[in-house]
């Protein structure tokens, strides 16, 4: 078991540190969202209601999101080093959660950003939304990983990943609006946290059937 | 330590092995050759683990963390320095007592000069020598090598044969090459595929 | 080979007469419905259809676990027109469901009824599985990433179906409410007849591409061979 959690830190910092060297994902994500969060206001026209916002940080969220998922993968596939992970004795399921520890450390620092400019442009977040973005954010990273795994064998990766994603990411963005706009977030809230429970455990069982042959 | 009878690997309907038949005993060193497209690549995947075949059958004694592979790419992050490389794969693989055998085999195959630049700043051949750190790490009990003195120039060459020389016996090699004749010396069978 | 696909023939003809016997009951032997006409006829194959697509995609699911379980490439192709024969049936769900708001309400689409909405969803997961299979090379690696999708598909299902339900409570209440309709004895007889129509008819199309798939395989196979 310890083998198996040294695993997924050794591979988490391997990403940590190339994207502090690399300085392209993190900075890009971030100015995304910001100049999203632009566009929305002059895209709701006046009178759209302060609960439009709420969706559209969503929609923020989500492709911003998209955005860092397209490339979590790059660095394995340049030198073909997905296959020195397969082959390596660890567990590929940890491959994988690994990859999602790193894709949510990055998420989590450009929302610690973005929800308080979100927060200054718009209105601002209740407890109930935050936690609703923090409960999508898992269920992000661990579908969006693998799914952008996906994508890297395919010939129209960076077409292919949103296609793939988005329907899987409807149910996060019920869940995540409704935790911030209904006056009983509790269900919403639950509703993120089941969604989480599910499809990590299909992620875990079936990321070794996306990376062998 | 390997064995195939009627191999057959297929890629939907092209088919690149067409009934395989191997036999690797333990301390062997077994050279496959063969002209390009003829399936070397595809052999060497699937005795590494890489990959599963289509038909026949397939023995691989040693379990996963115990083979080491060279293939066409080095499986390296370019962006990640010689000594973080093999930092990571060494934590992976539980090498004991890693940072000695890191330097090692940074000395042995002449990088120990150049363990902190980043593998983007190598040349071809010292990719492939760390590339051969990479695989020889965890000091595996089956080497399956396709193509190893690739890129390597007349110095990384000499090294690469010191290499094989020392361990031939005590480990077993299954090898691909353009030029058998090289490894003529060392091989204890030959396998060659049309 | 063909005497695995000996009864199909047989199977395409009860069809046909099944469906033509739905048609002839729905239209002539079923009572007209008090309150919405003529136009709830079209429930008469919108559920039956609704309800055949949710048993390709399961049995595409099904189909695909048993790849990755055995590896058997067969599972892959029989998992794969599963699931096309489910995208098909799933677009006519869309298309019925279209038809009938538009009779009942006058609009083309609406966003009240959580089934139709549901098949939307759905219906993009799957058109991006398509998209997917078609993006990568023919091979083992094909299959495992279509096979894994597809159960990704299954797990969609029940949870698309609470999101949505969860959206309805607050985000987009309902503003049409269609209750199901109530059955007399001879518009549920009637409404069998239609389903069993509809799901034989499912079957048979299921045979008959799978035939012609790996007809198409073996062709490509001998002529790789010969070559």
């Amino acid at each position: 078991m310890t083998g198996y959690l040294a695993d997924i830190a050794t591979l988490a910092r391997k990403d940590l540190r190339l994207e502090l060297r690399a300085r392209d994902t993190l900075p890009a994500m971030l100015l995304f969202v910001l100049s999203t969060f632009v566009v929305f206001h002059f895209a709701l026209p006046q009178g759209s209601g302060e609960t439009a916002a709420q969706g559209l940080l969503w929609v923020a969220l989500v492709f911003t999101a998209l955005l860092g998922l397209t490339r979590s993968w790059a660095p394995e596939r340049e030198g073909g080093v997905f296959d020195g992970l397969v082959l390596a004795p660890c567990d590929r399921s940890a491959i994988w959660l690994g990859k999602a520890a790193a894709v949510l450390v990055f998420l989590v620092a450009i929302e610690v950003v973005a929800l308080p400019a979100f927060a200054l442009f718009f209105e601002p977040l209740d407890g109930a939304a935050v936690a609703g973005v923090a409960l999508a954010n898992l269920g992000i990273c661990a579908v969006g990983t693998l799914l952008a795994a996906m994508a890297a064998a395919s010939r129209t990766r960076e077409l292919i990943l949103p296609l793939l994603f988005l329907p899987l990411a409807i149910p996060l963005v019920v869940g995540g609006v409704g935790s911030a706009i209904s006056p009983e977030p509790g269900r919403y809230l639950l509703f993120l946290a089941l969604y989480d429970a599910v499809f990590a455990i299909i992620c875990w069982a079936s990321f070794e059937y996306v990376v062998t042959e | 330590m390997i064995q195939a009878r009627g191999l057959q690997k297929r890629y939907g309907s092209k088919r690149v092995l067409r009934g395989v038949d191997l036999d690797l005993p333990r301390g062997g060193f077994l050279v496959v050759s063969g002209p390009n497209g003829s399936g070397k690549t595809t052999l060497l995947r699937l005795c590494a683990g890489l990959a599963l075949p289509s038909g026949g059958t397939l023995a691989i004694e040693p379990e996963r963390g115990r083979i080491g592979y060279i293939g066409h790419e080095s499986l390296l992050y370019r962006d990640l320095a010689a000594l973080e490389n093999l930092d990571l794969y060494g934590r992976l693989y539980r090498v004991p007592e890693r940072r000695e055998r890191i330097g090692v085999l940074l000395g042995r195959f002449g990088l120990w000069d150049a363990r902190n630049e980043r593998v983007s700043a190598f040349s071809r051949g010292m990719v492939q020598r760390l590339a051969l750190c990479r695989a020889f790490l965890h000091d595996p009990d089956l080497l399956v090598l396709d193509e190893p003195f690739t890129a390597l120039d007349a110095e990384g060459a000499e090294l690469l044969d010191r290499e094989l020389a020392s361990l031939t016996g005590e480990r077993t090699f299954l090898v691909a090459t353009h030029d058998p004749h090289r490894l003529a010396p060392l091989a204890s069978e030959r396998l060659a595929l049309a | 080979m063909s005497s695995r696909n000996s009864r199909v023939p047989a199977l395409a003809a009860l069809a046909t007469v099944l469906v033509g016997a739905s048609l002839a009951l729905v239209f002539f032997v079923a009572p007209e419905d008090a309150d919405q006409g003529i136009s709830q006829k079209i429930f008469y194959f919108h559920v039956p259809i609704a309800l055949t697509a949710y048993a390709c995609f399961g049995w595409g699911a099904l189909k695909a676990l048993l790849y990755l379980w055995r590896k058997d490439e067969r599972y892959d192709l029989e998992s794969y027109v599963g699931i096309h024969l489910g995208t098909v049936f799933g677009s006519l769900t869309l298309l019925t469901g279209s038809i009938w708001a538009k009779a009942s309400w006058g609009v083309w689409w609406t966003w009240s009824s959580n089934q139709l909405v549901l098949f939307l969803v759905l219906f993009l997961f799957y058109a991006a599985y398509f998209m997917l299979r078609f993006s990568v090379e023919e091979g083992p690696r094909r299959a495992s990433l279509s096979a894994v999708y597809a159960l990704f598909g299954v797990a969609l299902v029940p949870v698309s179906f609470f999101a949505i339900r969860l959206a309805s409570d607050f985000i987009h209440p309902t503003v049409f409410n269609r209750e199901g309709p109530q059955m007399s004895g001879t518009m549920f007889a009637t409404f069998c007849v239609a389903w069993a129509a509809i799901t034989l008819l499912a079957y048979v199309l299921y045979r008959v591409e799978l035939a012609g798939k790996r007809l198409d395989l073996s062709v490509r196979e001998l002529r790789e061979a010969l070559a």
